[in-house]
């Protein structure tokens, strides 16, 4: 969805004062970077580090209904959810190719929260509002309700100073927490493959919250370090990662499949589950220190047999790391191919994802 | 010999009738982390304004324009492997090619110091 002017998240004056380099982003106006995208990934990995989430959109389903819309509108099973769990799931469209991929919270027997993409939050909303069935209501809260996420090994130590106590949260859970004068939801969720929290409160509070973190110590971090982040932990970005032409299958997010069917797409998806799908997202290591790029041609024996849909230089292991889509038979692990980078054909390892998995 | 500049932030410089080109401070600082540069071959030959290298940071990919027409002589060797080079030292050690100008007064046309300072104000 592009908008004609970009818009300011709730917390834009203030990074714009603290030093944050500002983009478009999705038709919002988003920092970057503050101090640096290496500084700022190193300090999630090792310590802790804030993000503006305010342009995520953040969805309210409640009534009779909303279990079995979900059932049917996402392909994860959410019946069997616990009050206070959190799901990672997908929406698809009739052909399993995916429209997003949302995190849903179950609130209470009826009631459910759902994070979607910014970029895809007018089409999710245009989608559902004419499917919900009456009696159920899907509310667009993202106007309303603010959310940053704290994430690193001491995000909740660094949370629970602030008498934000979300230590004993399971992963994929969340609590609502009184916090001066309001409540903030804290969800044991994040995209940065660290511990961490994403936290939600009402919008004319978020400010506050954000500079409680920053004079606790966590780094105020950008979209930049955020993408490396993810990319490292292999977390899919839709747009990249996931489209209308790729699966969940093909995504390597079986994990996320209703097994039972009964949601949209589910014919495609769970045939593909049953054989195999054509083609696999991979992981790469570059033997170069160049990033392969989103779009760049994976080939083999001169002949294109994929494309790059992220790729970065993985501060972690200080390699370039890229991922993309390559038919099944060179999906393994140890597989060698190339990337053409503008020209020049480098060489590839396929690797096994994530490129980083956090000590337990 | 005073240094001059392109608008897209290249600078050149004269030095025995040759002509040095590398990346301003500036551009230096904005690309962020340099990880590889593809330079010319040398022997071929550079347009003034076209691109003739290519600066590959973390961030991203950019074209470098040749500020001067002619004929590359030489090219830095340093920067295989340590491309970080035109971080920490860009106005110097982080130099890209020598180019044997084809035209008598090569730095005709290109940004006095001044005047590149004062594009970057704007």
């Amino acid at each position: 969805m592009h908008h004609a002017i970009a818009q300011k998240t709730a917390l834009h004056d203030l990074q714009a004062a603290q030093g944050g380099k500002m983009i478009d982003f999705h038709g919002w106006i988003m920092p970057v970077q503050f101090a640096g995208i290496t500084a700022e990934h190193q300090a999630v990995r090792t310590s802790a580090g804030v993000f503006d989430l305010n342009h995520m959109g953040r969805l309210h389903l409640v009534g009779p209904g909303a279990v079995a819309f979900l059932t049917r509108h996402a392909c994860r099973a959410v019946a069997d959810m616990k009050a206070g769990a959190v799901r990672y799931g997908l929406v698809l469209a009739e052909d399993g190719t995916v429209e997003d991929d949302i995190l849903v919270s179950r609130e209470g027997e009826a009631s459910f929260h759902i994070v979607v993409n910014a970029g895809n939050k007018e089409k999710i909303l245009d989608m559902w509002r004419s499917a919900v069935p009456a009696g159920t209501i899907l509310t667009d809260l993202s106007a309303s309700q603010g959310m940053i996420a704290v994430q690193g090994p001491a995000a909740l130590h660094l949370l629970q100073s602030l008498q934000l106590d979300g230590m004993t949260l399971k992963n994929y859970a969340f609590t609502d927490v009184s916090w001066r004068g309001t409540v903030v939801r804290l969800s044991r969720t994040g995209y940065t493959g660290e511990d961490g929290c994403e936290c939600f409160l009402p919008v004319d509070r978020v400010g506050e919250l954000w500079t409680a973190v920053v004079e606790a110590g966590a780094v105020r971090c950008g979209l930049g370090a955020r993408d490396t982040l993810r990319t490292e932990a292999a977390m899919p970005l839709y747009g990249n990662e996931l489209d209308r032409t790729v699966t969940p299958v093909e995504a390597g997010l079986g994990f996320a499949i209703n097994k039972a069917g009964g949601f949209i797409g589910d014919q495609v998806v769970l045939a593909q589950l049953t054989r195999g799908p054509a083609k696999c997202l991979v992981g790469l290591r570059m033997q170069e220190k160049r990033v392969p790029r989103t779009g760049y041609p994976v080939v083999v024996e001169g002949q294109p047999v994929g494309t790059i849909t992220s790729g970065t230089l993985s501060p972690t292991l200080g390699a370039a790391i890229g991922m993309a889509y390559v038919p099944a038979a060179l999906a393994l692990p140890g597989t060698t191919l190339s990337v053409d980078l503008r020209g020049t054909l480098v060489t590839a390892t396929v690797v096994a994802l994530p490129f980083y998995k956090r000590a337990k | 010999m005073s240094t001059r500049y392109l608008p897209t932030h290249e600078w050149a410089r004269v030095d025995n009738g040759l002509v040095t080109v590398g990346l301003s401070a500036f551009a230096a600082g904005e690309v962020g982390e340099v990880i590889h540069v593809q330079l010319p071959t040398v022997g071929v030959a550079v347009l003034k304004g076209k691109p003739c290298a290519e600066i590959e940071s973390v961030k991203s990919v950019n074209d470098i324009y040749s500020p001067v027409d002619g004929q590359v002589v030489e090219i830095n060797p340093a920067l295989a492997g340590q491309p970080e080079l035109v971080n920490q030292d860009p106005g110097n050690a982080g130099w890209f090619m020598k180019v044997k100008p084809s035209g008598a007064d090569p730095l005709a046309g290109l940004l006095s110091e001044a005047e590149y300072q004062a594009q970057l104000a704007k």
